[in-house]
């Protein structure tokens, strides 16, 4: 059994499916915090076989549309003093803006400059392109900021 | 202030009031000739369009009204690399509303979220043509007297074409409405609008690939051209563009109150001798786009008497 030092004060995001940790960690700007993070991968789970977690050590303001995105099914505990001090449960975001982007090589996005990539969550539970309303493509390119 | 983006942004209601002043105007021309004096319209035409420009210089002219613009990128500050967004920020100071052409899907969008005058779409890529709509509705209502309770045929490019989308979304919202859609496998109607907009409202429809078996049921037959340009590959739209042809001999299985129409141009998906047959609606189409322009100019710019 991997022991992973529990965190004072920051945030435990659980319940990720398991395989989507790393995504998570890019598209959320993880990769850019200088605390400490933990990537937890296949870890045990009584609810879903495996899953990820992922530990930051410290109260960061986390980009709740982007794991809304990749993974509505996570929570979000929030630690202070060693104590989880509130949870978070999240929903798909409506709406997504400069997430992800369009692909379609017709849409205004791939020539305008300054212009927002935002794609509305439909009826069918995907995401379209607000401008073509072509749907999100299954691996979604990560916009570079 | 209100645009004019996608075929759904006038209710039904609205629609159908929209209609009934085209129809007006098409009663009694003479009576809006001075409607929108001293207003002017640009038409930004970013790819050549000279049908859909014409109309609506035409449908502004005949309101009393003047136009500018210009009829390709290559005449429009869009050669040197301006966006639409600041185009249309510009345009604004210059006039009253404004219609655009655009070769990029969701331009007029991007374009109406910056502008202070009324933007009209008039054909974003593959994407919408609003207008287009407007004229094959007022059309169908002109000659059957109503829009519910209609089986529509669509023929030809179900995929690529935007007239084809936009119409079905439109009529989705009428009662009573049957679709057949004629088409060959690689150009079927994509997906997301028999999901989103035929199936959750229980709107019977068929995919058939034959036109002879489809006519007798007919009370609509819309007719579309393969265009060359929405392909990617010469060979696909070279093995496909003779798919669908309407001809004298077909139109003999259709009922004798059967309306064809057609966005236009066609190449040779209709024959020629099809265009004496009454129920040939293509060209009378042509004329509803003007009165359907006209009083779409006048409802954007708060003028409908």
């Amino acid at each position: 059994m991997l022991n992973i030092d529990s965190i004072q004060n920051g945030l435990v995001i659980d319940h990720i499916k398991a395989g989507t940790g790393m995504r998570i960690y890019q598209l959320a700007g993880l990769d850019r915090l200088d605390c400490c993070v933990a990537i937890i991968r296949n870890a045990r789970s009584g609810k879903y076989g495996h899953k990820d977690i992922i530990k930051i050590e410290s109260v960061i303001d986390l980009n709740l549309e982007v794991l809304g995105y990749l993974d509505p099914n996570v929570t979000i505990d929030v630690i202070q003093n060693g104590e989880i001090v509130e949870k978070k449960k999240l929903d798909r975001p409506k709406r997504l803006v400069n997430i992800i982007r369009c692909r379609n090589p017709r849409c205004i996005t791939s020539i305008e400059e300054e212009i927002d990539h935002i794609f509305n969550l439909c009826e069918n539970g995907r995401y379209r392109c607000a401008y073509c309303e072509q749907e999100e493509r299954r691996r979604p390119e990560i916009k570079k900021r | 202030m209100r645009h004019l983006i996608d075929p759904l942004d006038f209710t039904l209601e609205e629609t159908e009031r929209l209609l009934t002043l085209a129809d007006d105007i098409a009663r009694d021309p003479a009576a809006y000739q001075e409607a929108a004096r001293h207003k002017k319209l640009a038409t930004l035409f970013y790819e050549p369009s000279t049908r859909t420009r014409l109309s609506f210089e035409a449908a502004m002219l005949n309101l009393g009204g003047s136009v500018l613009g210009f009829a390709s990128a290559d005449s429009s500050s869009a050669a040197k690399g301006e966006s639409v967004a600041d185009t249309i920020r510009v345009i604004s100071c210059y006039a009253d509303i404004a219609a655009m052409r655009h070769p990029k899907e969701g331009a007029p969008l991007r374009a109406a979220r910056y502008s202070r005058i009324p933007v009209i779409n008039a054909g974003d890529g593959g994407h919408q043509h609003p207008t287009q709509t407007l004229t094959d509705l007022l059309t169908i209502r002109r000659r059957k007297g109503r829009l519910d309770g209609l089986t529509i045929g669509l023929c030809g490019d179900l995929k690529f074409g935007r007239t084809v989308h936009s119409l079905m979304m439109s009529l989705a919202r009428c009662s009573g409405i049957r679709f057949v859609l004629i088409s060959p496998e690689e150009l079927r109607v994509p997906d997301y609008i028999i999901t989103e907009a035929i199936r959750p409202r229980g709107i019977p429809y068929e995919e058939v690939r034959s036109l002879e078996s489809a006519m007798p049921a007919l009370d609509i037959l819309y007719m579309t051209r393969v265009q060359r340009e929405r392909f990617f590959n010469e060979e696909d739209y070279v093995r496909l563009k003779d798919s669908y042809i309407l001809t004298a001999e077909k139109m003999n299985l259709a009922k004798p109150d059967m309306a064809v129409l057609h966005p236009l141009p066609r190449v040779n998906e209709i024959a020629l001798n099809v265009d004496d047959d009454p129920r040939a609606a293509y060209f009378e189409q042509v004329q509803n786009g003007v009165y359907v322009r006209m009083a779409l100019i006048l409802t954007l710019l708060g003028l409908e008497k």
